[in-house]
């Protein structure tokens, strides 16, 4: 209990349940915040443990420590795991959830047990995509992707893996429809959407692409499980179908999914450099319009993810192009976070160092990007572990480290206490250093011809495997070093004040931890969000 | 908090609404009895998308929101039609 304060915050309120109780029973948008959290790091960590095993697998070619087949299972759980469980919910659910109402003076989102409903509906899917991995059939064996025709024939669990994937949809669909709610009804008196932080702003960008796009994706994993039960013949050429309808279906979401990732993950970068700099942001109206044009470019490029499927030719330099003018909103994002640092008075804590971490390697994941979206180097490289590198960039490099950016960042109004400083930049840049020695080979293998998604290699790829695994041993050192240190934050760690960072956004006004309604009285907004003078 | 009015729509407009809906239904039903070849889909999806107006407009309240969520609303109609637009750049040329 903290008898500093004279407030009850959300960690103390005792409501009308006690214990655990006033936990999954809780409408409080921060305690959600908090369950969401906990049930992504957990995850998380489980995800974390098969990358790694599938990197002990490759230390040697040939058989290492698991045969062929439960190395295909291994590697669709860890992606069903890592993508459905962790990163599309990850920053909304965890940082979205917390910080959304407090940032634009709301006491909590506009639906408050409906969020509540979402957190069950994930540990309700969740449980359905980790007993995929147990049951008799065996683990599904068809990449996270799923793709028709195989998925349609193999004998492994892929209706159970697909039902959990679409059970948790409706979490996400829940979700975005919260905060577009939340942010068109509830923002705070004076608070024009043109004077809304730009977190906020991301996450109302992912928050349309979660309600478009994710039902797209649940009904062409309804089409995958009557074609196993009923053989329809959705993806079926002998019967009138077409096994690239598919694609395009899942691409159709899971593209835009990206977004849904990258996009709260660059809100919370772009929260992170202007308080470490003290500097107002460069280009608000630019980063904020840049999510919109990001969320909508991002909604037509889905085909690039198809190039060697033997879609048309048409159809190919049409996504392309389009894949080559979404870099430009993104590339707008760089350069106004950039020059937000110049001549700022720059504060090198951890939340900043894994800011400009987090540049350093979405440049990289973004760059490769653009080498994957033109047509004929994509031919040469898809379905290698150049496509593998990339993608971690992007998604692990990008999506992870604005998370452990956001999480150090908030962690003290979410906790009421500090963790250790030096620790945390310590840990930083363990994970920064096991990071690129685990996936930066994995770049220059797949340019050489390093399949993805195979379990036996030729032995002139062998350096690259033994270095992503040193890489992998090294980053799961740092996990441990950032856990550590945060937990022993949160038990023991000293008092935080109300704005340990000199934050000029709504959520440094209110005591660390917040109130269980957030605000006495409803905040009146008169200036600019980013005001440091 | 952003300003908000409530509107209530009269039972009778919502009645004639309503009549209307059962008349569109009843006429996508004997509409198939004519042959109208290709544009047989296009017909259907044209009265479908009468109705599908109608209940946005009256019975979602649509009608009486603000312009910015009439155009958001309008925006994920064109967004469909974009991405099937686009998904036929495949199939037209493939």
């Amino acid at each position: 209990m903290r008898k500093e304060t004279k407030y009850v915050s959300y960690l103390d309120y005792e409501g009308q349940y006690k214990g655990i109780f006033g936990w999954i029973f809780s409408t409080d948008h921060k305690r959600l915040g908090l369950l969401y959290l906990y049930a992504i790091a957990l995850f998380f960590f489980v995800g974390a443990i098969l990358g790694l095993t599938m990197r002990v697998e490759l230390a040697t070619p040939g058989e290492t420590i698991m045969k062929a087949q439960a190395y295909n299972g291994v590697f669709t759980v860890h992606g069903v795991i890592m993508i459905f469980m962790v990163v599309i919910p990850g920053l909304s659910a965890v940082f979205g959830n917390f910080f959304l109402p407090l940032m634009i003076g709301a006491k909590d989102v506009a639906f408050p047990k409906l969020n509540r409903l979402t957190w069950w509906i994930l540990i309700a899917g969740s449980i359905l995509a980790i007993a995929s991995q147990f049951l008799r059939e065996g683990p599904p064996d068809t990449g996270w992707t799923f793709y028709a025709p195989y998925s349609t024939k193999t004998g492994t669990s892929v209706i159970i893996a697909t039902t959990a994937a679409f059970v948790l949809g409706f979490a996400s669909i829940l979700t975005g429809l919260n905060f577009i709610v939340t942010i068109h009804r509830l923002r705070a008196p004076g608070m024009k959407f043109f004077n809304m932080p730009l977190f906020p702003w991301a996450l109302y960008a992912a928050s349309w692409i979660q309600l478009l796009a994710t039902p797209v994706v649940g009904i062409t994993l309804v089409m995958l499980i009557f074609e196993r039960l009923f053989g329809i013949g959705f993806f079926n050429p002998d019967l009138g179908g077409d096994p690239i309808l598919f694609q395009h279906l899942f691409w159709i979401y899971s593209h835009p999914a990206v977004y849904i990732m990258i996009l709260p993950a660059m809100g919370v970068i772009t929260e992170v450099i202007p308080t470490f700099c003290q500097r107002r942001i460069y280009g608000y109206k630019a980063i904020a319009i840049s999510s919109l044009a990001i969320a909508a470019v991002g909604f037509f490029v889905w085909g690039h993810h198809m190039y060697t499927s033997g879609m048309s030719e048409q159809a190919r330099w049409f996504f392309s192009l389009l894949t080559f003018i979404v870099a430009v909103p993104s590339a707008i994002k760089v350069f106004n976070w950039i020059a937000t640092m110049y001549r700022g008075s720059i504060n090198l804590q951890a939340p900043f160092l894994y800011a400009l971490f987090f540049i350093f390697l979405f440049i990289i994941g973004g760059t490769t990007g653009l080498i994957l979206g033109a047509v004929a180097p994509n031919v040469q490289v898809h379905d290698t572990s150049f496509v593998v590198a990339h993608f971690h960039y992007i998604i692990f490099g990008g999506m992870g480290f604005a998370f452990f950016s956001g999480l150090h960042y908030w962690f003290p109004k979410m906790y009421g206490r500090m963790y250790n400083l030096k620790a945390a930049n310590w840990g930083a840049i363990i994970l920064f250093i096991g990071f690129n020695l685990l996936y930066f080979p994995q770049f220059i293998i797949g340019y050489q011809g390093m399949p993805r998604r195979y379990y036996d290699y030729l032995p002139q790829f062998q350096w690259a495997q033994t270095i992503s695994l040193i890489g992998g041993i090294i980053l799961f050192i740092g996990f441990f070093v950032m856990v550590g240190n945060l937990v022993r934050g949160a038990k023991k760690g000293a008092i935080a004040p109300a704005n340990p960072w000199n934050g000029t956004t709504l959520e440094w006004t209110v005591p660390s931890p917040p109130p269980v309604e957030n605000f006495d009285e409803d905040p009146i907004i008169k200036s600019d969000p980013y005001d440091y003078k | 908090m952003s300003e908000h009015t409530h509107h209530i729509t009269p039972y009778k407009t919502l009645g004639i609404i309503l009549v209307v809906l059962f008349f569109f239904t009843f006429l996508t039903i004997e509409i198939t009895s004519i042959h109208l070849g290709a544009l047989t889909v296009t017909v259907a999806l044209l009265i479908a998308g009468v109705k599908g107006f109608l209940v946005l407009s009256y019975f979602m309240h649509l009608k009486h929101e603000s312009l910015l969520l009439k155009i958001l609303v309008a925006m994920v109609f064109v967004l469909f039609a974009l991405i099937v637009l686009i998904t036929f750049i495949d199939y037209a040329f493939r």
